[in-house]
């Protein structure tokens, strides 16, 4: 079917991509004009500067060096030099630590505040002064007690995905409509039951929302925790590569943590569908 | 009539804080027993308080004064013996049809084993005539599957009481019908008390055996119970046949139209609220056995009112 709108949407996508790329290569492969310099700098920068070619790299040269990488993505040749699958699982395995942490914590607590009227005023001041408080000025903290910096990264992915998911989850629980609750006090549903088989699956598409929310934050925050951190991960290659003035293997990192974003946020989203119900 | 009532609503009031420190009243000093296997229903005008009432025997909130006795006992909650079949029926949207009935009876059956749920659940599933609908959600079905869900949950738990809030209102006239045809027939097989209310003056005459009228309020109070005069073997189709058909419902139309506003802006003036008058619209002459027992007296040409 010509007029499927997947479809069309499916080759417009292609085609926008196609020029990007083209745009991308015309934009870096012009001559321009040489411009006189030192010759120890000409040196430094390489043929990129002297022979007017750009030093961006183009997208024949990301192609190159993400074939690279994905044809051997877990080799290790030093502390510095890994493959980038390894340093995706490093930033991937903190994300998760951190993010199921902050779900132990946040979904309880959640529940609590949001069937209790009293804990949900008492704790409120404490959650708006938290909120808005950047996840990176934990930071100086976690390193000054927890001493440790890769645990530091999880503790700030904790905090960062800790809000989301414990607003939502409040709000999903104190939003289950009372209907459903008179139905549960009716036939004298124990607060287990309840909680388990009435409130939980209410409240379970809100509290999916938050957490979605939440892994986004996280894996927007990994990569900014670990270029301070350093060490290991995909925001310390970001960094390393950086300067090291490989920029292509910058931009093939950037590559990759978006399309894993993605994959994160469609497990999540998948998840979303199967809890969510019609009404 | 020495028998005592299954359920007593017993100088019950409900009163909201009113801004300005003042109470709005709901209702004030409401008397009413239900006997057992009785079909009552419940007619006013919205806002008055029947869902007010109704919540208050259900035990889903409690009234600002007086109690309700149900078996001798006052309640103080909700209860698996009071079965309520909710306006917007209330199913659990994430359950299928089976998921919804089988909840409510390992509620009320917490030792029993699955399959055995599951046989209970798909007995009123089929008792409700959705017998092949077990396994879809409640999006997947029509205003009225929903309703019959809700009922099929309700008689699920064999409730001593069911209390049914204006169930069959969202429904066009057809479904409607048959969810009363069906309704009547559970309740006089089974023998089921039941307390309704309604807005449908039809629905009432065809299902209740007394009718509660209740003046608009607020301050709301039951002006008059309506004994149904009409045959007990009285089927929907026929039922403007018979000859006391009209005068029950000009009767209960007129309360509605007129009586309902003036009653409440001028009660009678010897209104007992423990008794409130019982009247029996009847063709006149009323044939054969008169109503049931003691001073029938009449005051009205079709009309027998009883003080009792
Ligand atoms: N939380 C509340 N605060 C103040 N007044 C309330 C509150 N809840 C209900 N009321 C009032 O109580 C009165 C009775 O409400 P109720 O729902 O029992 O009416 P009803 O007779 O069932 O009406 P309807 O036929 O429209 O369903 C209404 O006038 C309403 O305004
Ligand atoms: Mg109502």
């Amino acid at each position: 079917m010509i007029n499927s709108l997947p479809l069309r949407a499916g080759i417009l996508s292609v085609v926008l991509f196609g020029l990007f790329l083209l745009a991308w290569h015309l934009a870096v492969s012009g001559t321009g004009p040489t411009v006189e310099m030192d010759p120890a700098y000409a040196a430094l920068m390489g043929q990129a500067a002297v022979q007017g070619k750009s030093a961006m790299p183009g997208p024949m040269d990301v192609a190159a060096t993400l074939w690279g990488h994905l044809s051997d993505p877990f080799y290790v040749r030093g502390t510095n030099d890994m493959g980038l699958g390894i340093q995706l699982g490093h930033s991937i395995l903190r994300v998760a630590l951190g993010y199921f942490l902050a779900v132990a914590v946040a979904i309880p607590v959640g529940f609590l505040i949001g069937m209790s009227p009293l804990m949900s005023r008492a704790l409120d001041p404490f959650i708006q002064v938290m909120k808005p408080i950047s996840p990176l000025a934990w930071m100086p903290l976690a390193l000054y007690t927890i001493k440790d910096s890769g645990l530091s990264a999880i503790f700030v992915i904790f905090i960062c995905s800790l809000w989301p998911m414990l607003i939502n989850t409040a709000f999903g629980v104190a939003s289950v409509r009372k209907e459903w609750l008179n139905v549960a006090r009716t036939l004298e549903v124990g607060a287990f039951r309840r909680a388990f088989l009435v409130i939980l699956p209410a409240a379970a598409p809100t509290i999916l929302t938050g957490m979605r929310i939440s892994i986004g934050i996280a894996w927007l925050v990994i990569v900014a925790a670990e270029m301070l951190v350093g060490g290991t991960g995909i925001g310390y290659f970001v960094w390393n590569e950086w300067n090291n003035l490989s920029i292509t293997n910058v931009i093939t990192a950037i590559v990759a943590i978006g399309v894993v974003g993605m994959i994160l946020d469609q497990i999540l989203a998948r998840i979303a569908r199967l809890v969510s119900f019609p009404e | 009539m020495t028998e005592k009532p299954l359920i007593s609503i017993e100088a019950v009031a409900r009163r909201y804080p009113a801004p300005g420190g003042n109470e709005t009243v709901i209702f004030e000093d409401l008397w009413l027993p239900i006997r057992r296997g009785e079909f009552v229903c419940m007619i006013g005008h919205s806002g008055c308080g029947k869902t007010t009432v109704l919540n208050i025997l259900a035990g889903l909130e409690a009234p600002s004064d007086g109690a309700v006795i149900v078996d001798g006992r006052e309640i103080g909650g909700p209860s698996l013996d009071r079965a309520v079949i909710f306006q917007s029926h209330a199913l659990l949207p994430w359950r299928t049809v089976l998921g919804n009935v089988a909840f409510a009876v390992k509620s009320r059956w917490p030792a029993k084993g699955k399959d055995w749920i599951e046989k209970q659940a798909k007995r009123f599933i089929s008792l409700v005539g959705l017998e092949g609908a077990e396994r879809k959600r409640p999006a997947e079905l029509s205003g009225g599957m929903k309703q019959r869900v809700g009922i099929a949950r309700a008689l699920s738990i064999e409730p001593k009481i069911l209390l049914m809030d204006e169930p069959f209102s969202a429904l066009d006239a057809l479904t409607r019908g048959t969810l009363q045809d069906e309704v009547r027939r559970i309740c006089l097989e089974t023998g089921q008390t039941t307390f309704m209310i309604t807005h449908d003056v039809d629905e009432a005459m065809y299902l209740a055996d007394r009718i509660v009228l209740m003046t608009n309020g607020p301050n709301a109070h039951v002006a008059e119970i309506v004994e149904n005069p009409l045959p007990r073997d009285r089927s929907r189709t026929d039922l403007h046949r018979h000859p006391h058909y009209y005068p029950l419902r000009n009767h209960l139309i007129d309360f509605l139209v007129t009586r309902s506003r003036t009653l409440r802006d001028a009660p009678a003036a010897d209104r007992d609220p423990r008794n409130p008058p019982v009247v029996r619209p009847h063709a006149a002459p009323e044939p054969v056995a008169p109503i049931s027992s003691d001073q029938a007296s009449a005051q009205h040409p079709s009309m027998t009112r009883r003080v009792p």
